[in-house]
């Protein structure tokens, strides 16, 4: 490992989750760089996914999860008793694979977090005009909705409404941004706009993606870990995991030998 | 091919089948209401909504007392039974997946089948009963009950039909469940509800059976909830019964106004549904 232990944004240790019977996660152990786009890869059912929902406890909503082990973030176990959940899922926000912006308005969409988080009084129309601009320029939508900030969300075509999902997630400064495939649903080219904001915002927030593409992994991610049967197989930089994978089921999965 | 002209003469039965059994369906509904219109059109006008009823044996008059009759009974079960069934669904939809959401769910199915009379038996035992007298309450006590299943499980369905991903969404930002259903799953499915809602209210408004015995009917516009009261439907039947021609003008009036009442609310239900705001 190249970076120092104080620059991991997510550090796991032992790691193990159950659902019901069936155990999806194995004594998974990883780091995750600070401020870099970090991958999850391998193929369906290996556990990246709820791996990733372990982040912000969102796997929790349906009753019968168990979870051991320990995931520091921001220096402390998200699973210690005394977290709060909404402090947590404000300082990790979660983009999913179909984009789900809600039902109303792009500016009400932007500022929901705020208004769910804020009391009333603090929430003046001006802060709430500078945050809209403020996050829309910071996934590069603001040029194109400025003058449609009143029109629904779920009107707007695919790309842009994955970008407004990201969008509504940075007036709450979240430390770690999870998204679970956001380009499942997108076309050629929308898929390449997202992931050149993945790299413009990477360095200000940390980026951790689950992605079947392999394509993709190896053109956003700086770190890359290969899960296999709820393990962790290997974690490494990109580039060497896919040039030289330690691993001979690596090397076969990136070889398409399965998956 | 002896098949393809086998399916190929299938296709054609069943298409033209179908399309006169359709026709056969039509039939019924169209005469209903062609027949209300041309009996009945005749009897509305202005008195007709203004007036109170004339004393046996003098023509006119009309049927102000079942309007505001009507108006009150649906209201005031709306009141009663719209809160209880709302509620009572978002807890099936958002925490129901247990035995007993089951038993529940089962029991408001089984009370959309029973007879609306027996609702107003029930009500008739445990209201009429119980204060000696035929009442306005006792009336919308019954027409709250007979919406509370439909309230139910429509407003259930709907809420059901919210995608898991906009709940996801809402968590994934930190809100507590309770106001992600507010802020989220209520917010999406609002228009829906909004539509159960007024199905609910079209579908007793025109009950007739239980409210005989219950708010009985009243000859005068009255606003005091433990007196009898009068309501379109009990007024129809009434009319409709007696010997006199004027009457029964008066009954087939009444009647086209129902339906048309009805038909308002169910047109309403639709553009409430087609709003940007449904989510769907």
């Amino acid at each position: 490992m190249s970076t120092a232990a104080s620059n991991f944004s997510i550090q796991t240790r032992d790691v193990n989750l159950w659902y019901g019977d069936f155990q999806a996660l194995k004594n998974v152990s990883v780091n995750i760089n600070q401020g870099e786009v970090t991958a999850l890869i391998g193929p369906s059912g290996c556990g990246k996914t709820t791996l990733l929902r372990c982040f912000n406890r969102i796997n929790e909503r349906y009753g019968n999860v168990k979870t051991t082990g320990e995931i520091r973030i921001l220096g402390k176990n998200a699973y210690d008793p005394d977290v709060s959940l909404i402090e947590l899922r404000k300082a990790v926000g979660m983009v999913f694979q179909r984009p789900n912006p809600l039902p109303i308005s792009v500016y009400e969409n932007v500022v929901f977090g705020l208004r769910v988080h804020s009391a009333r009084s603090s929430l003046k129309k001006s802060l709430l005009d500078e945050a809209v601009e403020k996050s829309l320029q910071e996934v590069s939508l603001w040029d194109d909705l400025k003058d449609r900030l009143h029109v629904r969300a779920t009107t707007l075509q695919l790309e842009q409404q994955q970008k407004l999902c990201i969008a509504r997630l940075l007036p709450l400064k979240p430390e770690v941004i999870l998204m679970d495939e956001p380009c499942s649903a997108l076309d050629v080219e929308a898929t390449l706009a997202v992931e050149d904001l993945m790299l413009a915002l990477a360095g200000t927030y940390t980026i951790l993606i689950v992605t079947h593409n392999m394509a993709q992994a190896r053109r956003v991610s700086r770190e890359c870990a290969f899960m296999l049967l709820g393990e962790v197989v290997e974690v490494n930089r990109t580039q060497d995991l896919f040039l030289t994978p330690r691993d001979s089921r690596t090397a076969d999965y990136i070889e398409g030998r399965y998956g | 091919m002896p098949g393809y002209f086998r399916r190929k003469t299938f296709d054609i039965l069943a298409r033209w089948g179908s399309l006169a059994m359709v026709m056969v369906a039509l039939v019924p509904l169209v005469a209903v209401l062609g027949y209300l219109t041309y009996k009945g059109i005749g009897g509305i006008s202005w008195a007709f909504f203004t007036q109170l009823p004339k004393p046996v044996g003098e023509t006119g008059g009309g049927m102000a007392n079942a309007l505001s009759g009507s108006a009150i009974l649906v209201g005031l079960a709306g009141l009663i039974g719209l809160p209880v069934g709302l509620l009572g669904a978002i807890y099936l939809a958002e925490y129901g997946d247990n035995a007993f959401g089951k038993g529940v769910r089962f029991c408001t199915d089984v009370m959309a089948g029973i007879p609306s009379i027996t609702v107003g038996i029930f009500v008739y035992g445990l209201v009429v009963l119980r204060m000696r007298r035929f009442s306005a309450l006792a009336g919308a006590v019954t027409l709250a009950i007979l919406m509370l299943p439909i309230v139910m499980r429509t407003t259930e369905e709907l809420l059901r039909l919210v995608p898991v991903t906009l709940r996801e969404a809402g968590l994934a930002l930190g809100l507590p469940k309770w106001r992600v259903i507010l802020g989220v799953v209520l917010r999406t499915g609002a228009s829906g509800i909004a539509t159960g809602v007024m199905l609910a209210i079209a579908r007793v408004a025109g009950e007739t059976a239980p409210l005989l015995f219950t708010a009985f009917g009243s000859r005068f516009i009255s606003l005091k909830l433990d007196q009898p009261m009068g309501s379109l439907p009990v007024q129809i039947y009434t009319y409709a019964v007696s010997p006199y021609e004027d009457w029964h003008r008066q009954a087939w009036a009444a009647a086209l106004v129902l339906v048309l009442l009805v038909l308002a609310l169910n047109l309403l239900a639709r553009v409430i549904t087609r709003q940007p705001g449904s989510g769907r």
